[in-house]
């Protein structure tokens, strides 16, 4: 029986023209405690408001810098931080309501980063990726897991009885791409999981993910700060800055026009791949404000080259673009009733 | 002019539990004031050059053979007192993470002042008004509060504003860069990019460049050395490398940065990994991954080829490879 037959996701419930995942306004902020009484002195707005859908068989990519919210969002997602408020929809079914957490997890995985701190180093890779299958009371999870490491390219004979250290870090990241999949997921979230590898290395995983997302039918969130990864692998990029979403739109559509202004810094902080054309002035000064005390209005207004007025006091909302309704934005500066002096003219050159 | 750095032949083994060729025979110049990014992977022996640079491998554990010289001293020769007067002064680095190359007990104010009054042999005064200069050089607002900051209340970015004022206060003839930029956010990265360009025009001194990415190489440096296994295989100037990389090597990794790659298209990707250097390469340490590979390969090291100028490739197909693509 091929690896394909033996992969046995849950059934799908709304038909393909309901979003696989919808996510709405959620939000996380954690307590940041000090003092002699360890009292709650400040909050950390790590998720606020966001809200998206990922479609069946689509590729979402989330960008931002470090401290963005990125990966607090995907811990959202599955359950491994627990929302302070906010909808989570599989297929149709709430989270909390029509949908267990174990049920989710059936359906949702995650790759992290880190591949050696993600393996348990007193177990050896066959068991680690069995443990999943095992706990959700799949059949033969040993049979199942020996399939899987051979599908990411790792010959169980030589690999089953090694230990994570033992592998290297492109090995390590494929043994949890079979962890993972072992469990027959329908979407899968990558939380940088390529940002750690050589680059030679991080092309044959990207090939290898592109491969399994065909042959298994699945849905991926791609989180990294590397624009050139995610532009390749995503169908849609969602940009995030201090916990909240600042653009989502179509790779195309997004490399064509960077609707908001931080975007259009992310992309031009790219370094350049031309020697006679260098960057010579960097899009923003300074770093990213702290998310313990976000600026109010629009987060990024004390960044924005653009500010008025308008931007320090409210809160932009994501909305579509006139004439290209799927690239959505949260600036002023396309909101022809936000009060800006330039407002509805879009992103000045 | 006396050059800036002369490598020559050198070679660097780590014994211990296991042994590992780190460095072998790699041969480097450079003239005053150029900028050179030393392009590889992890462990391909880029960190190791700048170490031995440095003087900062352990003695015990390692053994250097070879040559090398900045500004006509020889540094494998150093020790004790010369060593500290040559660090700092002549060559001085910037690490990847500022967080744990900074003092966490001292103000970044005392850390710059004292590296001053250890070389420049001045007051505690006048130290610390290089060290204000030297954080308003770096662009450091309201350097003079910052001053008194330690380092756990600097960002990220701040920190290696420092870490680069530390590093220069003593006019360093060469800047050893140790992928600085590498734990820092893509906006913050490249103002830090900026910044080192600028103080290496304002200070004219010569700067080491290590990095895995390619575009942080074109951004910063003149010229290119691409490094796999602890031996360079390729070096020209950057125009050189980007448009016309010889090396396969050095073409798997231009493919693989992914720029202007057709999306959701297979990538052309190097297979295997890096070798594991337990045995010093007697054959072309890139032979197993390579597409373009001969019997010949895998029969001896392949030669240095100098085609022209200071370009040089080291594989059979330094000609041929370009042809065939």
């Amino acid at each position: 029986m091929s690896v394909t037959e033996t992969y046995a996701p849950s059934a799908d419930t709304g038909g393909p023209g309901q979003p696989l995942l919808i996510v709405r306004d959620l939000q996380k902020h954690f307590p940041v405690s000090g003092g002699l009484l360890g009292r709650t002195q400040a909050k950390v707005q790590a998720v606020d408001r966001v809200s998206f859908s990922v479609k069946k068989g689509e590729t979402l990519g989330i960008v931002g810098e470090s401290g963005c919210g990125k990966s607090t969002t995907a811990k959202l997602l599955i359950g491994l931080t627990e929302k302070d408020r906010g909808e989570i929809i599989f297929d149709g079914h709430a989270l909390g309501e029509r949908l267990s957490l174990k049920d989710l997890r059936r359906g949702v995985q995650m790759v992290f980063q880190d591949s050696y701190a993600t393996l348990n180093p007193r177990l050896t890779i066959l068991d680690s990726v069995a443990f999943g299958a095992q706990v959700q009371g799949l059949a033969d999870p040993k049979c199942l897991a020996r399939k899987m490491m051979d599908r990411v390219g790792l010959d169980p004979n030589r690999f089953a009885h090694r230990y994570p250290h033992e592998l290297s870090g492109g090995q390590r990241q494929r043994v949890n791409i079979a962890r993972a999949l072992a469990m027959s997921p329908r979407l899968v979230v990558l939380d940088e999981a390529v940002s750690a590898l050589d680059k030679s290395v991080e092309a044959q995983v990207l090939n290898l993910l592109g491969d399994l997302r065909a042959e298994f039918g699945l849905t991926y969130i791609f989180i990294s700060h590397d624009l050139n990864v995610v532009r390749f692998i995503s169908d849609r990029i969602l940009v995030m800055y201090l916990g909240e979403v600042v653009e989502v739109a179509p790779v195309d559509s997004i490399w064509a026009e960077q609707a908001h202004p931080y975007t259009r810094s992310l992309f031009s902080a790219m370094p350049s791949m031309d020697p006679d054309d260098r960057t010579k002035e960097p899009p923003l000064v300074g770093d990213p404000p702290n998310p313990i005390n976000p600026p109010k209005g629009c987060r990024f207004h004390t960044r924005c080259r653009f500010a008025a007025e308008a931007c320090k006091t409210k809160v932009p909302k994501l909305a579509g673009l006139s004439g290209n309704a799927d690239h959505l934005v949260a600036c002023h500066l396309h909101d022809a009733a936000s009060g800006h002096p330039k407002a509805g003219q879009g992103v000045p050159a | 002019m006396t050059k800036l750095l002369e490598i020559n032949d050198l070679t660097v083994r780590f014994s211990g539990k296991r042994t590992v060729h780190a460095i072998n025979n790699v041969s480097l110049s450079m003239e005053q004031g150029e900028t050179l990014a030393l392009l590889g992977e992890s462990g391909s022996g880029k960190s190791v050059t700048l170490k031995a640079l440095l003087g900062l491998l352990p003695p015990k554990r390692s053994s250097v053979e070879g040559s090398i010289h900045v500004n006509g001293t020889d540094v494998l020769s150093l020790s004790g007192k010369a060593l500290q007067r040559y660090r700092g002064a002549e060559v001085s680095m910037v690490f990847q993470e500022p967080a744990l190359a900074l003092d966490p007990v001292y103000t970044v104010g005392h850390q710059i002042a004292e590296s001053v009054m250890r070389h420049k042999g001045v007051s505690k005064a006048d130290a610390l008004s290089t060290a204000l200069d030297m954080l308003d050089r770096v662009r450091i607002p309201s350097a003079n509060r910052r001053l008194h900051s330690y380092p756990h209340e600097l960002s990220g970015g701040m920190r290696q504003r420092v870490m680069i004022a530390l590093a220069l206060a003593c006019r360093p003839r060469l800047l050893l860069a140790d992928e600085p930029t590498t734990a820092l956010d893509a906006t913050v990265q490249i103002q830090i990019l900026l910044l080192l360009r600028e103080l290496q025009k304002e200070f004219g001194m010569g700067v080491i460049f290590v990095t895995h990415d390619i575009g942080v190489a074109v951004e910063i440096s003149e010229r290119v050395a691409v490094m796999y296994a602890g031996q360079i295989v390729e070096e020209g100037t950057t125009r050189e490398i980007i448009r016309d990389g010889r090396h396969p090597y050095t073409q798997g990794l231009l493919a693989a940065n992914l720029h202007d790659v057709a999306r959701g298209a297979r990538l052309n990707a190097i297979p295997g990994a890096p070798p594991a250097l337990e045995v010093k390469p007697d054959a072309c340490p890139f032979a197993p991954r390579c597409s373009h590979v001969m019997p010949a390969c895998r029969a001896a090291l392949p030669p240095m080829v100098t085609t022209e100028g200071r370009r040089r490739v080291a594989c059979l197909h330094a000609d041929a490879v370009v042809a065939a693509e």
